[in-house]
């Protein structure tokens, strides 16, 4: 199984991206997701710096993927989609319809945000040219047990493994809600909260994460367990959503858990004193998302 | 110039409550989870179905079949055979989300008029040119995200018909694209047709106030002269930064009613009234104030007012009492 790095789902300042991705060089992954997946007025990095950064990872040995924006309303927001579409070299993540149209006829991957929950759709996807796709993140396992019994040849399949859940989005910010401005007038508030903004229920409960326009779980979805029933099963790839800090220590041990040389539960162990919240895996299992199927030991 | 009234109907009398009081069609679901609102005691039979269909038709009025949740593997027959369903009792056109569906039906019926559902997540239109383009879609409902510009911007580049939402509930994310319910409880509606399932609420009295809870987490606290709504999800009170706020979305309703004349100018095919879950008089109301809107508007745009009495008409029934323009309004996203 390959290892991949999703598109960093956060707004970063641009020397906190570089320095990522230049220690992402080195990190035991395979595959790198790049580009701004959630809101089009983040610009840290331009569609030209993602495009360099691309190259540069490419040179480090790393397949590159460009990921394209979950929402897309705009006239602007379509330019930078074409723009992505169009880039000649790199495949893109198409995470909406719009995007699979730009795509088709090139290999693309089909991202976690277009609903993907049947063997048909999966069909067709691979007939436009998808060449992975990524399971919408509340299917469980044996919704992909049955998927991958009729899967079309050809097309690689990629969980969602690691990192805070992306549940939903909006047309409204609710970072710029909770400091009281509008959208067109956000001051980049989402800059401050590097992991997300944390919402609790009124007696404390860690809940959600407010991340612009898109709604996160509190919980870290953590399938390091996992990761032997997915390689028997046939999953191909397992992501990993990047955060602020030791989102490298996780890739390390999802590398020595695939390599044999950690076992899983251990390395789910490990995993979780780098977490920013508690661990979840209710999705994989068919219940609650926000459920954790067994206690991860600090 | 024409601008149809899509009204919502739950149960059968709710259907005649909307065709009696003059929408130009309704849109219904079958009794079980292959649409978005599948709630316990709500939607249609088969033989109610075309029981409705019966009564529209013989008024001139359409029925539109919602069939807008995602099949899974284990659950696709179910889904095909709805389609099935719904062709052979004559309905209108079948509002469909998922695209392996969309196939199906385009393949089996290439008679049958589809239209594309909220749920499809459609926000541009190279999102909605595919559709069009793989399955012959003729008509895209809206996901409530856009502004009234962007809406137009769409419509100037697309071929098909294009529905707004009028009134009604709103849902402040994308619809489609939003698992917060199933995250809490295990179902949402893009795999079980529901949002915030009524069998995982529990209510409570206690010294802090009356609790509402969804699968024991707790969405809300009302005080002794608070007004409790249903507690869906994403209208909780949370605490954000030891603010405690309704952090997501205040429950309000969407109401359109003002911008009818900007609809009929951008040739928006068709307004939608949300509500399958409410009651015959809710949408008896509903109905009646949005015909005589769109007739006064059609009657003459210059002049075209929102009347006071329209207003006090749909605050009887609003959710949360309030009003909103929602994302159409800039202002508010």
């Amino acid at each position: 199984m390959k290892i991949s790095l999703g598109p960093v789902l956060y707004y970063w300042q641009r020397e906190e991206l570089l320095d990522f991705y230049g220690q992402a060089a080195t990190w035991p992954v395979d595959i790198v997701y790049l580009g701004e997946a959630v809101c089009s007025k983040r610009h840290s990095l331009r569609t030209s710096d993602w495009l360099e950064l691309a190259q540069q990872l490419t040179a480090a040995g790393k397949e590159v993927v460009l990921s394209s924006q979950a929402l897309i309303e705009s006239e602007s927001d379509l330019m930078t989609l074409r723009r992505l579409a169009d880039n000649g070299t790199f495949a893109i993540e198409a995470n909406d319809m719009g995007a699979v149209r730009l795509a088709s006829g090139d290999r693309f991957v089909v991202g976690p945000h277009v609903n993907t929950y049947n063997p048909h759709t999966l069909s067709i996807m691979a007939e436009l040219g998808a060449q992975r796709w990524v399971m919408p993140v509340d299917m469980s396992r044996q919704m992909l047990v049955d998927m991958l019994a009729a899967k079309p040849e050809g097309i690689e399949t990629e969980v969602f493994a690691y990192g805070r859940l992306p549940l939903a989005f909006s047309a409204r910010c609710f970072t710029a809600r909770h400091y009281n401005l509008s959208k067109d007038d956000c001051r980049f508030s989402c800059q401050e909260h590097p992991y997300g903004l944390g919402l609790n229920t009124r007696e404390g409960q860690p809940f959600l994460a407010l991340n612009g326009i898109q709604t996160q779980s509190a919980s870290v979805y953590n399938l390091a367990a996992e990761l032997g029933d997915m390689s028997d099963m046939g999953v191909d790839v397992v992501r990993i959503s990047p955060q602020p800090l030791n989102t490298g220590e996780v890739a390390a041990l999802f590398r020595q858990s695939l390599d044999g040389t950690l076992p899983a539960t251990d390395a789910a162990a490990s995993i979780a004193q780098f977490m920013p919240d508690a661990a979840c895996d209710g999705y994989w299992h068919g219940q609650a998302g926000i459920a954790q199927s067994q206690a991860l030991t600090m | 110039m024409s601008l149809e009234l899509v009204c919502p109907a739950g149960n059968l009398p709710a259907l005649k409550m909307a065709v009696d009081n003059g929408a130009d069609s309704v849109y219904m679901g079958f009794r079980d989870n292959t649409n978005a609102r599948a709630f316990p005691g709500l939607n249609f039979d088969v033989a109610t179905a075309q029981e409705g269909v019966l009564y529209a038709h013989s008024r001139g009025r359409k029925v539109l079949l919602a069939l807008n949740t995602f099949p899974q593997s284990s659950t696709w027959a179910q889904w095909q055979e709805a389609v099935d369903h719904a062709v052979e009792i004559g309905v209108d056109a079948i509002i469909l989300a998922d695209p392996g569906l969309m196939r199906y039906a385009s393949r089996t019926y290439p008679e049958m008029r589809l239209h594309l559902s909220v749920q499809g997540s459609a926000t541009n239109y190279e999102a909605i040119n595919f559709f069009h383009e793989h399955f012959g879609v003729r008509r895209v409902v809206l996901p409530r995200v856009l502004s009234l510009a962007q809406v137009e911007q769409v419509a100037k580049n697309t071929p098909i018909e294009i529905e707004l939402f009028g009134f009604g509930g709103l849902c402040v994310m994308v619809e489609g694209r939003c698992v917060l319910s199933s995250y809490a409880t295990g179902e949402s509606p893009n795999t079980t047709g529901v949002c915030s399932p009524a069998k995982a609420v529990r209510w409570q009295q206690t010294p802090q106030g009356l609790e509402s809870r969804l699968n024991g987490i707790l969405l809300d606290r009302y005080g002794a002269q608070e007004k409790t709504g249903y507690p869906t999800l994403c209208k909780g009170r949370y605490e954000v930064n030891d603010e405690t706020y309704y952090a997501i979305e205040e429950p309000t309703s969407l109401n359109i009613l003002e911008f009818i004349p900007d609809l009929l100018r951008m040739g928006i095919a068709a307004v939608k009234i949300e509500g399958r879950q409410r009651s015959p008089v809710y949408v008896e109301q509903v109905t009646k104030v949005w015909r005589g809107a769109i007739d006064a508007a059609r009657r003459d745009m210059e002049k075209y007012v929102v009347r006071q009495d329209w207003m006090a008409q749909l605050n009887k029934v609003a959710e949360g009492q309030q009003h909103t323009l929602g994302a159409y309004h800039r202002p508010w996203k």
